[in-house]
């Protein structure tokens, strides 16, 4: 664990400087069809206990059978988190009252896990990478769902959920800011994103995660540490580190001490609280569950999962830095969404040509990136193909048109010619720039016979130059290469 | 080992079974002698020895990720003491 505080992560308090320590635990559902140790869906939003089998039901007599899937899953995981596999795990019982837990205790893997310790490269600025370690990974079964808002007296239970495969992932307490913690889930969600062992959908609970916090003086041994649980998206989980933070902070300035206890983010309030009565009865009673037998594979097992892994994104980023020459940032970027990535590698080769992956990157992230927000669509949902965006990127280069005419073809091809050619909406709509010397000469010529006064003023003050860019470029309809017109001025005006 | 009367009283409570005062006396003794019965295993040496979860040496037996089960939500719900829309209906369990 890094031990050297970092002064501009640090938090000011009244009595000095705070360093906030977080780990997390992260509970992953399984992208599975079926159950860890059911035949029933986990198909999300069907009627009330439709999914449910009478295992998950936990009917007298029946017995878990694992799902060979959810165990590849896992596997694949721990690959991806540069992890150590363990050839051989052990279920075990945790056992708890709830409502919607029917067998009284939830099958999970406790001194065993199925994944060891392993690895995530986190970005957490264009210039800042930290490493995040991970303590483990394992299996276990997620619990039914209570509603507690359908009735006054009385709550809901629906078991679709009892049973379907979670893989929590645990963290080192290797984070120190908000911001790290934010960019780690980011990255987390990513890679297994890429492996396709959770869809990532954070609004239908896929991945949930809990943050435990605690402060302490730089550099000073750990303070005591508080869970805050179920937080369920990216932001909320910043503002829960940045809120129990500064509780903790302002109780032992006050002079007094932390409980270590479970605590509940309300984004609504903007605090966390207590929720002490679940705290109470935290005794687990672990022991081996019975009716399953150890799970174990072999090496070659796990060697034939990590040959069909797909490129993950730090390899991806890597060769992407490497083949295209774009800057670490651009890549990180472009890589963070799978298919964006795949976009990106389709414009930059369309039609077999060779052209600048920095520019194609650059629209990408830009203006396509910015209209399939303002539409809540990721860059390749959007009806704008790549063959289009490397259509775009041609006409700048081969300075058929300029950036600023780019943008009104790209809103052309957002509006009115959805499936459009580029050069052929160019061609039809005369968008071509004006490089014909002569044609820009004239223009710059009239321009500089009509303001004399300003011509006086732009050789006192070279500035004044961008004046006389505009008023070509408005002459020209906007067509004028501005590279040509800015040097053609300068001559004409002796600066 | 053996249990004090606390220790019962907190099983019972976190089993949610509720136990009368009167009671716990009596289940403490019941309790003490069933664990001076399992007691008796502390006397083999198992050095060395893996725990044993299974009579059988055979690998586990996994299930291929296909849908077989579920859909059958009536028989589900058909022991509940209180249903309502296919949902169990229970004693509300937050404050």
């Amino acid at each position: 664990m890094n031990t050297h505080a970092n002064p501009s992560k640090l938090i000011k308090g009244a009595t000095g400087d705070w360093e906030v320590v977080i780990g997390m635990e992260i509970h992953a559902q399984v992208t599975s069809r079926s159950k860890l140790f059911s035949g029933a869906s986990t198909t999300f939003g069907e009627e009330p206990n439709a999914n449910v089998s009478l295992v998950d039901a936990a009917m007298p007599g029946m017995l878990p059978v694992i799902n060979e899937e959810c165990v590849a899953q896992a596997v694949r995981t721990g690959l991806g988190l540069e992890a150590k596999i363990n050839l051989r795990s052990v279920f075990d019982r945790k056992n708890y009252f709830y409502p919607d837990l029917p067998q009284g205790y939830q099958i999970s893997q406790y001194k065993s896990p199925i994944v060891g310790e392993g690895v995530v490269l986190v970005d957490v600025s264009p210039t800042e990478q930290i490493e995040v370690g991970i303590e483990r990974l394992h299996l276990e079964q997620d619990a039914g769902k209570s509603l507690h808002d359908q009735s006054a007296t009385d709550s809901f239970v629906d078991l679709n959920r009892s049973g379907v495969a979670l893989m929590e992932i645990v963290s080192k307490p290797d984070m120190r800011s908000s911001d790290e913690a934010r960019a780690y889930v980011s990255k987390l969600r990513t890679i297994l994103r890429y492996i396709g062992s959770c869809d990532g959908n954070m609004e239908q609970g896929s991945l949930r995660a809990d943050v435990n916090v605690s402060v302490r003086r730089p550099g000073g041994p750990l303070g005591t540490r508080c869970e805050i649980k179920n937080v369920n998206s990216i932001r909320f989980i910043g503002q829960a580190i940045e809120v129990e933070a500064r509780r903790q902070i302002a109780i032992l300035e006050d002079g007094g001490k932390i409980d270590q206890e479970t605590r509940l983010f309300d984004p609504g309030r903007g605090e966390t609280r207590s929720m002490r009565s679940k705290e109470e009865a935290h005794d687990y009673r672990y022991f081996p569950d019975p009716d399953l037998l150890p799970l174990e594979f072999d090496q070659g097992y796990v060697d034939r999962l990590a040959a069909e892994l797909p490129e993950l994104p730090d390899a991806k980023k890597a060769r992407f830095i490497k083949d295209y020459g774009l800057p670490p940032y651009d890549a990180g970027v472009l890589v963070a969404d799978k298919e964006t990535a795949d976009y990106f590698e389709a414009a930059v080769q369309h039609g077999d040509a060779r052209r600048d992956a920095k520019l194609v990157a650059n629209w990408i992230t830009g203006d396509v990136a910015a209209f399939a927000n303002s539409i809540g669509l990721s860059v390749a949902q959007t009806h704008i193909k790549p063959a289009q965006v490397a259509g775009i990127v041609d006409l700048i280069s081969d300075g058929t048109i300029s950036g600023k005419i780019a943008k009104d073809l790209l809103a052309i091809i957002v509006g009115e010619e959805k499936d459009g050619d580029p050069r052929a909406i160019v061609e039809a709509r005369g968008m071509k720039q004006v490089t014909d010397a002569g044609a820009i000469a004239g223009a710059v010529d009239a321009i500089i016979a009509a303001n004399p006064d300003k011509v006086a003023q732009a050789q006192a003050k070279p500035s004044m130059l961008g004046w006389f860019v505009g008023q070509v470029m408005k002459e020209t309809g906007g067509k004028a290469n501005p590279q040509a017109v800015n040097e053609l001025l300068k001559a004409k005006l002796g600066i | 080992m053996s249990v004090d009367q606390a220790t019962v009283r907190r099983i019972a409570h976190l089993a949610r079974i509720k136990v009368n005062e009167d009671d716990v006396p009596h289940l403490q003794g019941e309790l003490n002698a069933i664990l001076a019965f399992v007691e008796e295993l502390a006397s083999v040496n198992v050095e060395g020895v893996e725990p044993m979860t299974s009579a059988m040496p055979v690998p586990m037996k996994k299930r291929a990720d296909i849908v077989t089960d579920g859909d059958m939500a009536d028989a589900i719900v058909a022991n509940a003491p209180a249903v309502e829309d296919h949902f169990f209906v229970v004693p509300k369990v937050v404050e």
